[in-house]
């Protein structure tokens, strides 16, 4: 019987022939990344339970990169940052994206692929759960807690379970305004939050296969919010052509076999889907934009991993190119190189960030994961007085952007740049048909 | 995590209890590792659950809680990887959550960790039990009494992981097995 793409990835980290899900297995890690929320405490447990004098498994495997709490006057935050900063120099680590300084990138999972750690065909472990983001690039990608993160650290292997693969085919082209994010909303509010706990989601089919590399993670990024183990999408020569162009590591390229057997298969025929929301207070509350008018917006957000990269902005500014916006507008690139990109990339000769601006009410923000999950009180975008906001983030459990009396609404950066405009949840559709 | 009984008094959640609502982001700062910080996790406990929730799983200036067991519906613990989830249970006093499905990595670091007992129901005990109720969880023979009625559930076995939590974690099942 043949196996899937998680499958081979897992037995070829296992050194076994053949593996089925249920499996418990040792696997080897390529490599583990933390940030500055559980780094402090990942380090903690490797220190605890290999001594203070012990050496990480494999210095190139390892990479930190804070993000979450960087931009705050909070003292903890800071001392986080710096337990970090001491550990990488004590263990002499090559992969550090210091706040402060000229590495400094942002949110993990923008800055992973970007520099060219994200190989098709390796295991990642990450201290964060949308470390699944990366199986868009063919690589078994999941997340994990601090203590095994500390055990990884040390010894560079994991027990784990191999997942069931559940199968997504999605064929056909996507209507004007529906994009990825679209997509894995409309799986996520059909199976459920947690209608793939345990398993793998695969996605698959000419939809997926015309998507770029950027959309795809966002389908990625968000299997969690599905309960998924890892999300991920075969390597085909988009894929093979951006990893060579971030880094000249060998990797090895896996794709499903024919008979390989899944837990269950989901056909979607992308002409019928239309532009989303989440509304609060769960990612699986999803109905389409075009009926959810009545909703009264205060801030629309884009940023983050699922929805801060450079084509979440460059849809955000070809939809805002030459309109105002009636509530407050947050920019958060995800990283330095967003940002860079930002500043430069033009449509009709203006930049992107110059098109944010002229709508008269935009912020814009130096990358970090900001207000994404709330964070210190100080935090850029928080949601400190009871806000509605449109998000093109990943979740809006109740207090996730902020206050508990804040609502989060989660939405592609059309919709979340339509809805700015009106001020009401908006399919952006009628905007982008010349 | 060596007990077969756990006793005490039940605290009912719902559905969907995610990983913000255990210990809300602002508090994530705090380091598990470190003792003090360890302690004031547990004082967070379940305080981001909404208002429609009247009693506080950790009463104000307090630092663990009078309900040792946690009974809720399905999926709880989506959410993020946070290990200060199940750790900020584990610091207020909680010994093990009764629900009728968790999400994978809250009930993967339960069991790293050694802090709670995450047991599956396949009844919604959430229904058969009030806030405040006494409880007796029976780990051999995989049953829960609900004292104050006097009605007996039964619980899932634990399965191919209960090896982990009984060597007491990841770290000693690897040693125990000459992993590391
Ligand atoms: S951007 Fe949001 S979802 Fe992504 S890593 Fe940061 S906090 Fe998590």
């Amino acid at each position: 019987m043949g196996m899937t793409i998680t499958e081979k990835i897992l037995a070829k980290a296992a050194n076994k022939d053949v593996v089925k899900p249920g499996d418990n297995i040792w696997v080897n890690a390529d490599v583990l990344m933390t940030h500055d929320v559980c780094g402090p405490g990942t380090i903690g447990v490797f220190k605890r339970e290999f001594g203070n004098d012990a050496k990480v498994w494999d210095k190139e495997g390892v990479v930190i990169i804070p993000d979450h709490y960087i931009f705050t006057a909070d003292e903890m935050c800071h001392r986080n940052v710096d337990t970090l900063r001491e550990f990488v120099k004590e263990q002499n680590l090559p992969y550090f994206y210091e706040p402060g300084t000229e590495t400094y990138s942002g949110v993990c999972h923008v800055t992973l692929p970007e520099k060219g750690h994200i190989r098709p065909g390796e295991v990642l472990f990450g201290t964060d759960s949308h470390t699944c983001t990366h199986g868009a690039l063919g690589m078994f990608a999941t997340g994990i807690g601090n203590t095994d993160a500390g055990f990884v650290m040390g010894t560079g292997k994991l027990l784990i379970k191999v997942p069931q693969t559940i199968k997504f085919v999605i064929d056909g082209e996507l209507p004007t305004g529906v994009t990825a994010k679209d997509i894995i909303l409309k799986i996520i509010g059909d199976i459920g939050v947690d209608g793939a706990t345990y398993c793998a989601m695969e996605f698959s089919g000419s939809t997926i296969d015309a998507l770029s590399i950027e959309e795809r993670m966002t389908i990625c990024n968000m299997a969690i919010e599905a309960g998924g183990k890892n999300g991920i999408i075969a390597p085909d020569e988009k894929t093979i052509e951006y990893v060579k162009s971030k880094t000249d590591k060998e990797f090895t390229i896996f794709s499903s076999d024919e008979d390989a057997e899944y837990q269950a298969v989901y056909n979607y025929d992308a002409s019928k889907l239309e532009a989303v929301v989440a509304l609060p207070f769960s990612p699986d509350n999803v109905k389409a934009a075009k009926d959810c008018s009545d909703k009264k917006l205060d801030r629309s957000y884009i940023g983050s991993c699922t929805g801060g990269k450079i084509e979440d902005f460059v849809m955000a500014a070809e939809l805002l190119n030459g309109h105002k916006v009636v509530i407050d507008l947050f920019i958060v690139p995800a990283t330095r190189e967003v940002e860079e990109a930002i500043n430069t990339i033009k449509i009709d000769g203006k930049t992107l960030v110059e098109i944010f601006e002229s709508t008269g009410k935009a912020h814009i923000a130096e990358p970090s994961c900001a207000a994404c999950l709330g964070g210190p009180v100080d935090t850029f975008g928080r949601c400190n007085n009871g806000e509605v906001c449109i998000s093109t983030t990943n979740r809006n459990f109740p207090g996730r952007m902020g206050g508990l009396d804040s609502e989060t609404i989660l939405a592609s950066a059309y919709t979340a740049a339509a809805s700015a405009i009106t001020g009401v949840i908006t399919d952006p559709a009628q905007y982008l048909k010349k | 995590m060596a007990e077969n009984i756990i006793k005490g008094k039940v605290f009912i959640a719902g559905d969907n209890i995610d990983t913000d609502q255990i210990i809300p982001a602002q508090y994530l700062a705090l380091v598990p590792t470190n003792p003090e910080e360890y302690k004031k996790l547990g004082s967070y406990a379940l305080c981001g659950l909404p208002d429609s929730y009247k009693t506080r799983y950790v009463k104000d200036n307090e630092f663990e809680t009078e309900f040792p067991i946690i009974i809720a519906r399905s999926n709880f613990g989506c959410g993020s990887s946070r290990e200060h989830a199940p750790i900020s249970l584990g610091a207020a006093g909680c010994k093990a959550v009764i629900a009728n499905s968790f999400a994978r990595i809250f009930f993967r670091n339960c069991i790293s960790t050694g802090e709670v007992y995450p047991i599956e129901a396949a009844d919604v005990l959430a229904d058969k039990f009030n806030n405040g109720d006494e409880a007796e969880i029976n780990l051999t023979t995989l049953t829960v009494k609900n004292v104050t009625s006097g009605e007996e559930f039964s619980i899932k076995d634990l399965g191919s992981v209960k090896e982990v939590i009984e060597a007491g974690g990841i770290f000693n099942f690897a040693r125990k097995n000459d992993m590391i």
